[in-house]
């Protein structure tokens, strides 16, 4: 025990004498929640658009003001060539165009029927995607308004139609922050725990020093317990503080308990100083540790469900995603902070934590003997 | 019973052979050198005998006990000092010499005897990092740190590689100092000169030892005579020398060129007179008594022509 506490002091000694140490404990987090909690959303605003209108009515008009009136389109030029237009796609003048073709009221009124073109720029396929939900909505709204408008000429009766209402639950404004800083809390948490886990035995290793501990008889375990434990601490520290920072700044809710998210959070630590531990042993220099806990990190990242949710990959990555210990605990943090979900309701997550940890744990305790 | 039973030891990485049926014994409290080039396959030696390293043939007991069976019984009680500076550099002289001391269970008062004379030496600065320190201070908190928990025997490799003169006769004398506390002290060094200093020597070169004896009786079994050279040119002097048709060896030795010849007995008359009619006119040429340098460079170079 005495040899335990004396490591452990000295770790900390070496971590807190390390300059960069304190920037990352502190501003990382920082940084992260404010940029990115800002910065990523799936909205997209002021969609630049050109106008092809070879109508000129009072319905291609009316067409072209709903898009003006929303908040998401900005009315960029309107010309007579589609070539010509096309010159801003390729200058990022513009992002949509909307061609009207000639006759479109004629046609609307005769056959009820009438065909307007959208080109979307693509290049960046989600943000494609999002522009034709915007504006297939507009569209569609203006049909809602102008088919009672002709109808009532005939004295039609309206066609019955299911108006379809939405209510979003943990979540009612679609606030991407309320989403987002949970997952960057995750995000945060596993950074600090992997790299710096595996760079400061990698260290040891760079610096010689390892050899002259190996001469000791200091135990296996009470070396690695050494190791550990500081970054575990660290990163629990690093998670209240991002807590904070989120709560102040972005008065993001947290319905569950705290004590049942450092539950969560301290058993998922384990796993990923595993990994940092068992990256230290396959490596050499800091270099080559940093260069696979990175490689790992992105993996588990765009894999985590954090920025784009697991249900939209294809069932092999889904697989994969069910291996990735930043989903489970991803999902565990959104289930506690926005559904206040308890103990009972992530049980599975908790599970597969601790079996994760004690494998990684056991084959990176297994693997660090065979170097020594 | 020796301190340390080396016999048969190999290790091989991949296809080079670092050490090539190994065998010597270490007597309790002497001072024990390895003498031999880089490369020779000491630190790989010294690796076996501290259990960082496993051999792939042959055995090893250290202080009776056998460096793979049991690792742990000889971490205890061995000090090792590695050629590289391996302690803490963002750490203090006096957090290093803590730390090691609490990690082998004991304290720097516990000991303080033994480390006293190195100590004090570093004791103004024990509250600089261990990184900031000169080399020779590196290498005293480093001694320190080897010695805090009183171990039997002193592994020390390649102690003295790259400090200076001064420091390294400060050096050799704290050894002294230590092997008079009675202990037993196993030092590599690439410097032919120190090998006198130790009571025994092993010459190792391509990971094969030539001679394991006293500094005394390798220097006794040297039978050849040294004359020693100097002229103005010394430079012109060896290339000379090197075309006499009668020349064994010459090799630069301070301020003299050691020459020896083919026969038994060397001519003074005909040495003279060569230099002479190669422009060496004022050459002076002086008998002198074999160093234990002569005596290693002779050994290699026997082995070389075997090879």
């Amino acid at each position: 025990m005495r040899t335990i506490r004396f490591i452990l002091r000295k770790e900390f000694l070496q971590i807190f004498r390390n300059k960069a140490m304190l920037p990352i404990i502190f501003i990382i987090p920082l940084i992260q929640l404010i940029i990115l909690a800002n910065a990523v959303t799936f909205e997209i605003k002021n969609i630049t658009f050109n106008v092809i209108d070879f109508d000129q009515s009072s319905y291609s008009r009316e067409l072209i003001s709903k898009f003006t009136a929303s908040n998401y389109f900005t009315f960029n030029r309107s010309s007579f060539s589609v070539e010509n237009s096309q010159e801003d796609f390729r200058t990022n003048d513009s992002k949509l165009i909307i061609v009207i073709p000639k006759n479109f009221e004629k046609d609307f009124i005769k056959t009820g029927n009438s065909k307007v073109q959208l080109l979307i720029r693509a290049e960046d396929g989600n943000a494609a995607v999002i522009i034709q939900n915007y504006s297939t909505n507009i569209i569609r709204q203006f049909n809602i308004g102008i088919i009672p408008e002709w109808q009532g000429a005939n004295t039609w009766k309206t066609p019955p139609m299911i108006d379809i209402t939405y209510s979003n639950w943990f979540n009612p404004q679609l606030n991407y922050k309320t989403y987002m800083v949970p997952g960057i809390l995750v995000l945060l948490v596993t950074t600090v725990g992997m790299f710096l886990t595996g760079m400061n035995i990698t260290r040891e290793k760079e610096m010689g020093t390892i050899e002259q501990i190996n001469v000791t008889p200091i135990k296996k375990y009470q070396f690695i317990i050494g190791k550990l434990i500081p970054f575990w601490i660290i990163s629990l520290f690093e998670l209240a503080f991002g807590l904070l920072v989120a709560k102040i700044i972005f008065d993001i809710p947290i319905l569950g308990s705290i004590f049942l998210i450092f539950f969560v959070a301290s058993i998922y630590l384990f796993v990923v100083l595993g990994i940092g531990l068992f990256i230290s042993t396959i490596t050499e220099t800091q270099q080559q540790s940093m260069f696979i806990a990175w490689f790992c990190m992105i993996v588990f990242l765009l894999m985590g469900g954090i920025f784009t949710p697991i249900e939209s990959m294809p069932s092999w990555a889904q697989t994969i995603a069910f291996f990735n210990p930043v989903a489970h605990f991803n999902k565990a943090m959104r289930m506690i902070m926005l559904k206040g979900s308890d103990l009972s309701d992530i049980h599975q997550t908790i599970y597969f934590l601790l079996i994760y940890a004690t494998v990684i744990l056991s084959l990176s305790v297994w693997r660090y003997r065979k170097v020594s | 019973m020796h301190i340390v039973e080396v016999s048969g030891i190999h290790k091989s990485y991949k296809s080079t052979k670092a050490l090539d049926d190994i065998s010597f014994d270490v007597n309790y409290g002497e001072i024990f050198g390895f003498i031999g080039p880089d490369g020779a396959g000491k630190t790989t030696l010294f690796r076996i005998l501290t259990t960082l390293l496993i051999p792939d043939k042959g055995n090893a007991l250290v202080l009776g006990n056998d460096v793979v069976k049991d690792y742990k019984k000889i971490r205890k009680r061995v000090g090792y000092m590695a050629g590289r500076f391996s302690l803490y550099q963002d750490l203090t002289v006096e957090e290093n010499l803590k730390f090691y001391a609490t990690i082998f269970g004991t304290t720097i008062e516990e000991n303080y005897d033994l480390i006293k004379e190195i100590y004090v030496q570093i004791e103004p600065f024990k509250k600089r990092r261990a990184g900031k320190l000169s080399g020779g201070m590196k290498q005293k908190l480093a001694l320190c740190c080897a010695l805090i928990h009183k171990p039997d025997l002193l592994i020390l490799d390649e102690p003295t590689t790259g400090v200076d003169p001064v420091s390294r006769n400060e050096f050799w004398d704290m050894l002294m100092n230590l092997k008079e506390q009675g202990i037993t002290i196993l030092v590599s060094t690439p410097y032919m000169n120190e090998a006198a200093l130790c009571d025994r020597v092993a010459l190792i070169q391509n990971g094969k030892t030539l001679s394991i004896d006293t500094p005394e009786n390798i220097i006794n079994r040297y039978t050849k005579i040294i004359l020693g050279v100097r002229s103005d040119n010394m430079y012109d002097l060896l290339l000379k020398l090197q075309k006499y048709k009668y020349t064994h060896s010459v090799q630069p030795f301070g301020e003299y060129l050691h020459y020896t010849d083919k026969r038994e007995k060397p001519n003074l008359e005909e040495l003279k007179d060569y230099l002479n009619k190669n422009g060496h006119t004022s050459s002076e040429i002086i008998t002198t008594p074999p160093d234990i340098e002569d005596c290693f460079m002779e050994l290699m170079e026997e082995k070389e022509h075997v090879n």
